[in-house]
């Protein structure tokens, strides 16, 4: 299992779910994907995006301005 | 074997109906969402403080999990601007070039269901339903120009068009799908009301901020002020944020609103001159173009200095902040109103 870094900052909805979406493309089955963001917005994106498509959110955090998120990565792509 | 098909989902009423009905003929459907840049989803939202307690919910998301459908979004800002610089059917009301984004789109999904092996694409497009890209001449030119043809299915107004290769086959079954035209919302409504969907989006204009009359005239002035009819994702993500002023043709100023604005527009310093008051609390104003002389330099201090507390003080201190971290102090007089011409404001 390996742990991917993706940095949306400064980036708006849905440019920061479409980084994550091309680093679980990138990514095996079961890896971690860590997202930071700050568009307020990626708190109730990323994890519909997750529901949708099958991937796991182990958490998702406000620290101050930005947004952490740690998504696994499900079977499918 | 199950047949498969990808569904353009806007984010609207018509594409989740037109999804649905066909999910309800046992087919697998994925959804598909294209970014543009233009997209009214989120991010006016995101940036003004004021707005941030509103809804803040991705409608296309939201109706892929209605529907219970996986979702791709696809990034086609790079290839989206051909179409809206050169439209080959032209602009709509506004600089909306619906007709040619319609088969730019239909062309993706086409390339898309084949690259995943998928059978054929879904549109909620209406006969009838907006003046340019759903009109009943304009849907074969749709199908055909995107090389979708009998593979592009409309449920919701499939009595009115010549039948689809999925209906030939067996795959759907004509009878149920729906002969709905014009601009009248009733059938959608009575059909989501049918299917138990409620709380969904109704966008009134369009899909996008093209549709829009004063963002299109921001947009119609940059390319005339830069002599050239390009943009890039920077550019037309500020003309969403800020008031937009051009006192001469070689420079605009965007200045910030609120706090949320400022923020936004903060994370341009990098790119963009820009100036501050410092001796009164005040917005942030990006430079756009150049200022060519100590006269553009005091003007452009001047409006920032209006904007700000500082709007009825004799003397604002200003700092004008070049992208390499240069710069030099100002000390001006805040504009008066009657030489801040309503024309200014773009
Ligand atoms: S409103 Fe915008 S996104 Fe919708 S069809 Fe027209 S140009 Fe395309």
């Amino acid at each position: 299992m390996s742990v991917h870094k993706v940095d949306a900052r400064r980036l708006l909805c849905p440019m920061p779910v479409i980084r994550l979406q091309d680093a679980v493309k990138k990514a095996a089955p079961g890896d971690i994907i860590s997202v930071v963001c700050t568009d307020p917005g990626t708190m109730s994106d990323i994890p519909a995006w997750c529901r949708i498509n099958g991937h796991r959110l182990q958490s998702a955090v406000q620290d101050g301005s930005e947004y952490f998120f740690e998504v696994e990565t499900g079977n499918e792509p | 074997m199950q047949r498969k098909a990808v569904s353009l989902i806007s984010g609207g009423l018509d594409s989740m109906l037109a999804t649905r009905v066909v999910m309800d003929q046992g087919i697998h459907v994925e959804g598909i969402n294209f970014f543009t840049g233009f997209c009214v989803e989120g991010h006016t939202h995101a940036i003004r403080k004021q707005d941030q307690n509103k809804q803040k919910r991705n409608n296309a998301l939201w109706v892929a999990e209605q529907l219970g459908i996986k979702l791709h979004i696809i990034d086609i800002v790079e290839d989206y601007k051909d179409i809206v610089i050169n439209p080959k059917h032209g602009y709509g009301q506004n600089l909306n070039p619906c007709l040619d984004c319609k088969v730019f789109m239909v062309s993706r999904a086409k390339q898309w269901m084949e690259e995943n092996g998928f059978d054929f694409i879904i549109t909620g497009e209406v006969v009838g339903q907006r003046p340019m890209s759903q009109r009943r001449a304009t849907m074969p030119i749709v199908s055909k120009n995107s090389g979708a043809d009998d593979r592009l299915v409309r449920p919701l107004c499939a009595h009115n068009l010549p039948e689809t290769l999925p209906e030939r086959e067996g795959w759907l079954k004509r009878e149920a799908l729906y002969g709905f035209s014009g601009r009248s919302r009733k059938p959608q409504i009575a059909l989501a009301e049918k299917m138990g969907l409620d709380d969904f989006a109704q966008p009134a204009g369009g899909c996008c901020f093209l549709t829009d009359a004063s963002y299109s005239r921001k947009l119609s002035d940059l390319w005339e002020n830069r002599g050239e009819k390009t943009y890039e994702l920077d550019d037309i993500m500020l003309l969403k944020v800020g008031r937009h002023i051009r006192p001469r043709p070689w420079f605009k100023l965007i200045i910030g609103r609120e706090e949320g604005e400022n923020n936004f527009l903060n994370g341009y310093r990098k790119q963009f001159p820009h100036l501050f008051a410092t001796s009164h609390t005040g917005p942030l104003a990006l430079v756009d173009g150049e200022l060519r002389d100590d006269e553009d330099r005091r003007l452009a201090a001047a409006i920032t200095a209006r904007f700000g507390h500082g709007k009825k003080a004799d003397s604002v201190d200003v700092t004008l902040e070049n992208t390499d971290g240069t710069g030099m102090q100002l000390k001006v007089a805040p504009i008066s109103e009657e030489n801040l011409p309503r024309e200014w404001y773009v």
